[in-house]
C-alpha cells in the first residue's frame, strides 16, 4: 500500500516516522543512534530502502551510516574525509586565515540512478562523492579550489555546504550552496564550478553585490523545471528562471523575509513554501506564531497557512534542512521544529497536525513516498 | 591479553559490552592499543584519533592506573598493570558540555 517514510535528524538522534498514503495515523521508531548529532538522513531515489545517515559528535566525530532495509537494521560505513591535495586556507572571523578543517557532514544526497552513489556536504565547505555505497569518499575540489575559495568564510553555524541538487534533466549539472559563499553551479559532473549569485544582495557584506559572500540558507528545485530554483536567503526570498545565472526578489508580503526553509509543491511547480522567521538575532518566528507562508504565483504573493499551528506564545526555529514534502496526490508537507515538533499536512498545506510533539531539537527532515 | 574498557556511545558503535579484550604484538603503547583495537572493531576508525595523523580527538582521554596518559607521546610503554592485563586501558569520553 503506498505510505510516506519521514526521516527526522534530531541534536539527539534519528527518529522514522510511517503512516499510509492517509497520513492520519502515524508509527514512530526511534530514538536511532541516541545520543548523537544526526544532522540528516536521507533515501536513494534508486532504491527506498537505501538510506543514508550523517551520525556526528563533538567528541567522537563523523561517521556515516547506511541502511539497506529502510532503516530497520543500519552499519557505519566509511568515515574518512581527507580534503584533496594541500587544502589552503578561508577566512576566519577575526580576520586571520585559517586552514580548511573537517568537521562533519551536513547533508547527504544520494543520487538519482545508483543506491551506491552519494554526495556529501561538509563543513569546512566542500563537496565529496562516494561511489560505493559509502565506503570510501573523494572530494570534488574543484569546488574548493574556486579561485574564491580562500574568500569564503564562515557563517554563524559554521562553513558549512548544506544544499545538493542534482539536476534530473542534465548528469552533468549539480546545483550547492555553502553559507556563507554562496550558490555555485558545476555543468561537468563536479570537475569544475562557477559562482551564481549575480543579483543577490546582503547588506551584512562589505560590497552587498559581491560575487561571493552571501549567507544562502537553502535553495530548492522543481524537478520539471531544473532551470527555474527558490532561494531562502539570510534575508531575501529569491528566484532564478535561468539556473542561477541571475536571481530576482519575490519576498513580496511575508512578514519577514528572513528563514531557512524553502521548498515546492511536488505537483504545482510555482507553488512554494518557507517559514519565516523574525530575524537574524532572534531566531524565532515572528509574532509568536508558527506560520508557513505558501505562494502559488511563484513568489511574490504570499498567504499565512496557519490551521492547526500554534497562534500564540510560539518561539520555534525552523532549521535549513528541516522541510519536505512527498508526491502523493494530495501533496503532503513536512517540517521540523527547534522544539522537536514535527508537523505534517496531508493537504498541501492547508491544515497542519503534529506527528511527533517531544523530539530533541529537530536538524533534518526528509520524506520518502513508498510504493 | 590487554583490557579496554570503551565510553558507552563506542561501546553501542562496535556493538561490544563494557569491556573488550585485545591482542596486542610487541610493545604495549597507546598507538600499538589503539591499532589493535581499530583492526578489531573498524568501525572505531576515527573515532578516538584522526585517521590519518593519529592525533588524540580532543573530548577523548585515555586513562591507566589512575593515570591520565591522554598527553604521553603514544609510543610510551604503558604502566606494567595495563600490559599484564591486570588492569583496563580506559578510552573515555571527556566530562564536557553544560
Amino acid at each position: 500500500m503506498t505510505g510516506v517514510r519521514v526521516l527526522v535528524g534530531t541534536k539527539k538522534g534519528a527518529f522514522i516516522l510511517t503512516s499510509d498514503g492517509k497520513r492520519e495515523k502515524w508509527d514512530v521508531n526511534g530514538p536511532h543512534f541516541a545520543g548523537w548529532e544526526m544532522y540528516h538522513l536521507k533515501g536513494s531515489p534508486a532504491d527506498p530502502n537505501r538510506l543514508y545517515a550523517s551520525q556526528t559528535s563533538g567528541w567522537f566525530g563523523q561517521l556515516i551510516q547506511r541502511s539497506n532495509d529502510g532503516g530497520q537494521t543500519w552499519e557505519p560505513v566509511g568515515n574518512q574525509f581527507t580534503y584533496d591535495g594541500v587544502p589552503g586556507t578561508h577566512q576566519w572571523y577575526d580576520g586571520s586565515l585559517k586552514p580548511w578543517e573537517f568537521k562533519r557532514v551536513w547533508h547527504l544526497e544520494p543520487s538519482l540512478n545508483d543506491p551506491d552513489d552519494v554526495y556529501a556536504g561538509v563543513e569546512d565547505a566542500a563537496l565529496f562523492r562516494s561511489k560505493d555505497g559509502g565506503q570510501t569518499w573523494q572530494e570534488l575540489a574543484g569546488l574548493r579550489e574556486h579561485g574564491s575559495g580562500p574568500s569564503w568564510q564562515p557563517g554563524a553555524g559554521g562553513m558549512c555546504l548544506h544544499t545538493i541538487i542534482l539536476d534530473p534533466s542534465n548528469r552533468e549539472r549539480i546545483f550547492i550552496a555553502i553559507s556563507a559563499a554562496g550558490a555555485f553551479r558545476s555543468d561537468d559532473a563536479g570537475q569544475t564550478w562557477r559562482p551564481i549569485n549575480r543579483g543577490l544582495k546582503s547588506e551584512g557584506i562589505p560590497d552587498p553585490n559581491a560575487e561571493v559572500g552571501h549567507c544562502v540558507h537553502h535553495v530548492a528545485m522543481h524537478p520539471s523545471r531544473p532551470g527555474v530554483l527558490f532561494m531562502q536567503k539570510h534575508w531575501d526570498v529569491m528566484r532564478s528562471d535561468d539556473a542561477g545565472d541571475s536571481w530576482h526578489e519575490i519576498s513580496g508580503n511575508l512578514p519577514t523575509d528572513f528563514g531557512f526553509v524553502i521548498d515546492i509543491h511536488a505537483h504545482e511547480p510555482e507553488t512554494v513554501y518557507v517559514v519565516p522567521i523574525k530575524s537574524d538575532s532572534e531566531h524565532f518566528v515572528h509574532d509568536g506564531k508558527l506560520r508557513v507562508y505558501r505562494s502559488r504565483t511563484g513568489g511574490n504573493e504570499w498567504e499565512a497557512l496557519t490551521k492547526g499551528l500554534p497562534q500564540r506564545d510560539c518561539y520555534l526555529n525552523v532549521l535549513r534542512d528541516a522541510m519536505a514534502i512527498d508526491t502523493l496526490d494530495s501533496c503532503g508537507v513536512y517540517f521540523g521544529t527547534s522544539g522537536g515538533q514535527v508537523y505534517a499536512s496531508n493537504n498541501a498545506g492547508d491544515s497542519w497536525s503534529p506527528i511527533v510533539r517531544d523530539l530533541p531539537p529537530v536538524l533534518s527532515v526528509e520524506v520518502q513516498t513508498l510504493p | 591479553m590487554i583490557r579496554v574498557v570503551l565510553p558507552t556511545h563506542l561501546r553501542t558503535l562496535a556493538r561490544v559490552g563494557r569491556e573488550v579484550q585485545i591482542e596486542v604484538e610487541g610493545r604495549v603503547t597507546q598507538a600499538s592499543i589503539l591499532d589493535a583495537l581499530e583492526a578489531s572493531y573498524p568501525m572505531l576508525r576515527g573515532t578516538m584519533r584522526d585517521h590519518t595523523t593519529h592525533q588524540r580527538r580532543p573530548f577523548v582521554r585515555f586513562f591507566a592506573g589512575q593515570q591520565d596518559l591522554s598527553h604521553d607521546p603514544p609510543d610510551t610503554p604503558l604502566p606494567e598493570v595495563v600490559a599484564t592485563g591486570s588492569e583496563p586501558f580506559l578510552v573515555v569520553g571527556a566530562m564536557a558540555g553544560g
